[in-house]
């Protein structure tokens, strides 16, 4: 369902060319989990943006689902990341005014859907991950895992196609991570596309699919079962 | 992005930034506050005008003995005749017209008015039973002076509130008589307290029957004739007809000088309302500054919440919808504020009325609508720029600053 083929991606820092991604070519399949690895800099988290579509490349083309999207305009990438993509970020961005129920709800409401739709997939989202008696809680009066367990519940109260992970373990301690983990599992084993970047070994190693990076090329790509 | 949550969505801001909302509505509701009591202030000394010259009278026209006016057609050369006297006949003449409902004419002077041993001086006015409705009088207690031919005179008289009161403390004057220099009359009124009304105090005066009034001061020279128009309308009809008729009746000779009040009322009404503007467009400019601030505040915001504004865009927001969402924000404060200042203007308002009960402190509907409209229109103005910004955001940068 995702296609790369040569992606560029150069920033201007500091008046010096940085070639983030070097012409990458990546075929995701519907419903693969893959972790991408790499040293920081190694360009896994501008190739995880692309992909997310918040970023577009200098060059080559992007295929989502047959689709050429390198071609369309900010407002359309918007709609579309609004129906396909999750996002789980590493310091989880909350809105800290906003209850938990009202940062999953987010999407739904930026997505125009009406109340009565809206309150009963968010039941069913807190009741699936456990968060059932926490939804009236602000971030701050939550622990880091239900934090991430909130932007995991918001990521996917669209139904996305593909949930993208940067580093969503990076900020919690190792138990909490672990249950972070799981529910990623979780939502790979329910059919999702998960797209996971790590520069830790052991949490890129729950991934079927396994990308290495290195200075904005893909060097290893190895699948286990 | 529906509207009901866009609106719960920015209230949900509003709320979130406690201390900065309450300062937003603070300087929204001090400009409009400001154009409120202001122009109240304005509309209040207009009205308090417009009124002292409705308490005259309504569509009324004066009729002055004499004219001072230069003609010929050389300079310097007056044609200075001494006028011809109002008549008591030239003011019933007046009732030729078609366009003149009443006539008052006056006489007026000062006499010593008796009453047993006191003795008071006191404005003495002679004039008709047409007088009451000419300029709008009230009498408290008993009747005006009675329907009769101005030519006669009876031994009645309508006194003030004031003189009553002086004259017989609290003792009825109903029925009782006083004497003006060396004629006698019987109270048949007291006049309601009505106070000043251009030049005369009604709660001071005496008046009694034309005719009587002229024997009394041994006069047939009205002081003026006070003339009421059938409408507003019939006003300059009146008015050439009143010249026309002393024209003729003066063997041509235009010796009278005609005042409307409508003229005087109109410059009175223009130049108040000019003022009122005047002083409501400064008012306007601290609405100006609310604004500016507004647009200081959004700016600050758009910085402040760059990664709220990244992350709503990697959720999918459009450029459109984030710009709506600061819009929104602004407009909730400019209404907000614009109440807080209705309210406050309306609370001063008030204060004002009772410390100055006489000025009918009002703020003209325009104020209550414009200034309410430019505080949202400037909220929106200045507020545009800083929600462009904030659309304008990449989210990947905006969510990977710390």
């Amino acid at each position: 369902m995702i296609r790369l083929t040569g992606i560029e991606r150069t920033f201007v820092v500091g008046g010096e060319m940085v070639r983030a991604l070097r012409g990458v070519d990546l075929h995701v399949a519907r419903g693969e989990y893959l972790s991408i690895m790499g040293p920081s800099g190694s360009g896994k988290s501008t190739l995880l943006n692309m992909i997310g579509l918040l970023d577009r490349p200098n060059a080559g083309t992007y295929e989502l689902d047959g689709h050429d999207v390198t071609a369309l305009d900010d407002d359309q990438l918007a709609r579309v990341r609004r129906e396909m993509m999750g996002f789980v970020f590493q310091f989880f961005h909350l809105v800290q005014r906003l209850t938990a129920a009202q940062n999953i709800e987010l999407p739904m409401v930026l997505a125009g859907i009406d109340p009565g739709e809206r309150r009963a997939r968010l039941e069913r989202l807190l009741s699936d991950y456990g968060l059932a008696d926490r939804g009236g809680h602000r971030p701050d009066q939550l622990s880091g895992g239900q934090c991430q367990r909130v932007a995991i519940a918001r990521a996917m109260s669209m139904g996305p196609s593909v949930i993208l992970a940067d580093e969503p373990t990076g900020n919690l301690d190792r138990r909490t991570g672990q249950e972070v983990m799981a529910v990623l599992e979780q939502v790979h084993r329910d059919g999702g596309t998960v797209l996971l970047v790590t520069h830790d070994p052991e949490i890129g190693s729950h991934a079927k699919r396994r990308l290495r990076m290195v200075d904005g090329a893909i060097v290893s790509d190895e699948r286990v079962d | 992005m529906r509207s009901a949550d866009l609106l719960e969505f920015a209230w949900q801001v509003l709320r979130g930034y406690r201390a900065r909302t309450l300062l937003i509505l603070l300087a929204m509701g001090i400009g409009v506050a400001a154009v409120v009591a202001v122009t109240s202030l304005g509309e209040g000394a207009r009205l308090y005008v417009v009124n002292q010259f409705g308490s005259l009278g309504t569509n009324l026209v004066i009729v002055l003995p004499g004219r001072s006016e230069t003609a010929g057609a050389m300079p310097g050369v007056l044609i200075g005749k001494t006028p011809r006297d109002l008549t008591l006949e030239d003011a019933l003449a007046l009732k030729r017209s078609h366009a003149i409902r009443r006539i008052a004419p006056l006489v007026v002077g000062t006499g010593d008015v008796h009453v047993g041993a006191r003795v008071r001086e006191t404005p003495v006015l002679g004039s008709t039973a047409e007088m009451k409705d000419v300029r709008s009088m009230e009498v408290a207690l008993g009747r005006f002076l009675p329907e009769a031919d101005p030519r006669q005179s009876a031994p009645v008289c309508v006194i003030g509130a004031k003189v009553a009161a002086e004259l017989f403390g609290a003792r009825q004057a109903l029925g009782e008589w006083i004497r003006i220099g060396d004629r006698r009359f019987r109270v048949i009124g007291v006049a309601a307290k009505q106070g000043q009304s251009l030049g005369f105090n009604t709660d001071e005066i005496v008046i009694v029957p034309i005719a009587a009034a002229q024997a009394l001061f041994n006069t047939e020279a009205l002081f003026r004739i006070l003339v009421e128009a059938k409408s507003r309308e019939q006003i300059a009809a009146a008015k050439s007809d009143v010249e026309e008729i002393i024209r003729l009746r003066h063997e041509g000779e235009r010796d009278v000088t005609v005042i409307t009040q409508d003229a005087v009322l109109a410059t009175f009404d223009r130049i108040l309302r000019a003022l009122t503007l005047a002083v409501a467009g400064i008012a306007a400019i601290s609405l100006a500054v609310a604004g500016i601030l507004i647009m200081n505040v959004m700016l600050i915001a758009v910085t402040q919440r760059r990664r709220e504004i990244g992350l709503l865009k990697a959720l999918g927001a459009t450029a459109r919808q984030v710009r709506l969402m600061f819009l929104t924000e602004a407009v909730l404060l400019a209404i907000g504020g614009a109440a807080v200042g209705l309210a406050v203007g309306q609370i001063a308002r008030q204060l004002a009325a009772q410390l100055y009960p006489a000025i009918p402190f009002e703020a003209p509907w325009w104020a209550m609508l414009a200034a309410p409209a430019t505080a949202v229109i400037t909220a929106v103005l200045f507020t545009l720029a800083p929600a462009r910004r904030a659309a304008r955001l990449d989210p990947v940068q905006a969510l990977s600053r710390r």
